[in-house]
């Protein structure tokens, strides 16, 4: 299922000012370069590790053991339009729970999303609980894509599907 | 409302018109305390910080000039980092995101001056993956100050030179303990390290001296240098120093942040003449005082605690829940901790076994998984406590779940070990009647 990504001048870039930002170790660069390979791409293929692991002198499993360790890189792809719905204590109590049902009747998106997300049948949404966001003064809070909204309503959620397509 | 705010960090949060761009921060007497700071000795400033008695505000407390003094400028070769802690990720705390959002100047002098004063020329600023927007805010900040040669190669021509950069996390809570950032940083899993031997002020990034601190105590250094160390330590309590961002959140009429002299106000104050009390007329149930990781309080306990007199003597005496002042030492005095400001409330309709299986979830879900009583006690307490809230457990089933969480904490490379279990043993030890029976509710019908 992987197919190959084409990288872009521009994208590498990106990558090698990145590194310059780690001048004691460059496999400090190795966060920074899976943000800029999952934002250019969408997830981080094998490709990716490999590319990363070979721009940084390292070998694919130093790349890869981060993506399976850290939440947010994911090694297929999400929506175009992602939910992240806050799942902790703050937010439970402000109606986290029933937002993320809701949302998941919305979009028709089957299947649990609790922690990796869950994407509807035409790979338009996807949905995942998160953990505390910090803001938990303000709950329910989701973010879409990279925007943070708080105090989401189900009726403010409704909006904000449509205003997101 | 009877206690007024007192606004150090917060001053101009919120305020109309505030923006965050470099001009507003200058104009509002931005950068002077790094002008200041740079004409001092950087012994004079670490004493300064020692003298105001500022603890770190990052969940443990612990002395800010202390640490620092950890690292001997004379005897000490190899270079310094600071890192600074944005991860902001300990449930129940978003005080660090307004500044990163609203103020992040007020952040970037902070570093600056505590970098001039620890002689660090390179610094990190690690930021949670899931504020993309306070990364970008950030970045920008770091640049202006750049174009205004007050970060960089030879700030103010003093021929100091310091660099900092914004890092990313990517989701992991862990990443919040100092030595799991640390390997973080270093490009691998945010694997904790043990300690001894691996204190950051002596095996820290890249094996050199560290200092890590939390953003709200960095930023709590340019208040020391500008009205001197003496002068903030009036503020606040004795050995509690200083204000206190609080952050208030769950059952209350207005949730929010809020910013206090140390001790100024107690827990009751907060929450029935800051907050408005508990929505909807309901009564108080719970609070957890320091972020999901503190012991719960329950509404009616009383504690025993020594307090000092009018006249100097300490003395035994007996408060209420209501009536314990928000500040480390009391805190910890009624078996909580002040942790990381962030005070969640639950009314009286609130099943306990619920809220605690929430918050076994979190910590079952944020594990790194190195020490094997932290990894599967964090997943059974999930589970057990998951059964007992469905009431398909048995009431010996509270007992086996107190027991998986006595046998974790000490027995653990990093605090998440205590942290983990402390909501699960104060909740169960405080509501365990009500533990006992909704366990096996399910199971009758
Ligand atoms: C599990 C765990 C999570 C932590 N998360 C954070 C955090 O999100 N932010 C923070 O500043 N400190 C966090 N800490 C505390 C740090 O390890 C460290 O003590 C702190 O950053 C030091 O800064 P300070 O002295 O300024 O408080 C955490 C500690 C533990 C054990
Ligand atoms: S206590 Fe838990 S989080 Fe800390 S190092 Fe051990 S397994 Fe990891
Ligand atoms: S609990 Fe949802 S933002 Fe903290």
């Amino acid at each position: 299922m992987s197919c190959e990504f084409k990288i872009s001048q521009e994208f590498v870039k990106k990558v090698d000012e990145t590194i310059t930002h780690y001048p004691v170790s460059k496999r400090s660069a190795s966060l920074p370069l899976l943000h800029l390979w999952q934002e250019e791409f969408g997830y981080v293929s094998n490709q990716g590790v490999e590319w990363i692991a070979s721009k940084l002198d390292l070998q694919p499993i130093n790349v890869f053991e981060l993506v399976t360790f850290y939440p947010m890189f994911r090694d297929k792809p999400a929506g175009k339009i992602q939910f992240r719905v806050c799942r902790t204590l703050s937010c439970a109590l402000a109606g986290g729970y029933e937002l993320f049902d809701h949302l998941k009747k919305n979009c028709q998106i089957e299947g649990d999303g609790h922690h990796g997300p869950a994407v509807s049948p035409d790979g338009k949404y996807s949905i995942e609980f998160v953990e505390c966001l910090a803001s938990c003064g303000s709950g329910p809070v989701l973010m879409i894509n990279d925007d943070f909204h708080e105090n989401v309503s189900n009726d403010k959620a409704n909006e904000l599907v449509k205003k997101y397509g | 409302m009877a206690i007024a705010e007192t606004r150090l960090i917060f001053k101009h949060i919120d305020s109309p018109g505030y923006t965050i761009d470099i001009d507003c921060y200058i104009k509002n007497g931005g950068y002077t305390t790094l002008r200041k700071a740079i004409t001092m000795k950087t012994a004079e400033i670490i004493s300064e910080v020692k003298t105001s008695g500022l603890r770190g505000r990052g969940g443990a407390g612990f002395p800010t000039g202390v640490k620092w003094g950890f690292i001997d400028p004379t005897k000490n070769t190899k270079p310094v980092y600071l890192i600074c802690n944005a991860d902001e990720s300990e449930p129940g705390t978003f005080k660090d995101r307004q500044i990163i959002h609203k103020d992040p100047h007020q952040l970037i002098e902070g570093m600056i001056i505590s970098c001039f004063a620890n002689n660090v020329k390179l610094a990190y600023l690690y930021i949670r993956g899931e504020f993309p927007e306070g990364a970008k805010i950030l970045e920008r900040a770091c640049e202006e100050a750049r174009q205004k040669n007050l970060l960089g190669k030879n700030i103010l021509d003093t021929g100091y030179d310091l660099e900092i950069y914004i890092h990313r996390g990517a989701g992991a809570y862990i990443c919040g303990e100092e030595t799991g950032l640390i390997e973080s940083l270093e490009g691998k899993r945010a694997y904790p390290r043990i300690k001894p031997p691996y204190f950051p002020a002596v095996l820290g990034l890249y094996m050199c001296p560290t200092i890590v601190n939390n953003v709200e105590t960095l930023c709590n250094v340019i208040h020391i240098v500008k009205m001197g160390g003496a002068n903030f330590a009036k503020l606040g309590k004795p050995n509690n120093t200083g204000t206190r961002l609080l952050c208030v959140s769950g059952d209350v009429v207005k949730p929010g942040y809020y910013e206090f002299e140390v001790g100024a106000l107690t827990l009751g104050q907060l929450i029935y003449d800051v907050c408005g009390g508990i929505k909807n007329g309901k009564k108080l149930k719970a609070i957890i005082p320091g972020g999901s990781s503190a012991k719960v309080l329950k509404a009616g306990e009383r504690y025993k605690i020594k307090q000092k007199q009018a006249d100097g003597t300490m003395a035994d005496v007996e408060i209420a829940l209501e009536d314990i002042p928000m500040d480390f030492d009391t805190m910890a005095a009624v078996g909580s901790m002040a942790g990381s400001g962030g005070v969640i409330v639950m009314d009286e309709t609130r099943s306990m076994p619920d809220c605690l299986a929430n918050i076994s979830e979190f910590y079952a879900h944020e594990s790194c998984g190195q020490c094997t009583p932290c990894r599967e006690g964090s997943l059974w307490m999930k589970k057990i406590t998951t059964r007992i809230r469905d009431g398909k457990a048995t009431v010996e089933d509270v007992g086996v779940l107190k027991n998986v969480a006595d046998n974790i904490a000490g027995r653990t490379i990093c605090a998440f070990g205590e942290a983990c279990s402390w909501p699960v043993q104060s909740f169960v030890t405080k509501f365990k009647e009500e533990f006992e029976t909704v366990a096996g509710n399910g199971a009758k019908k």
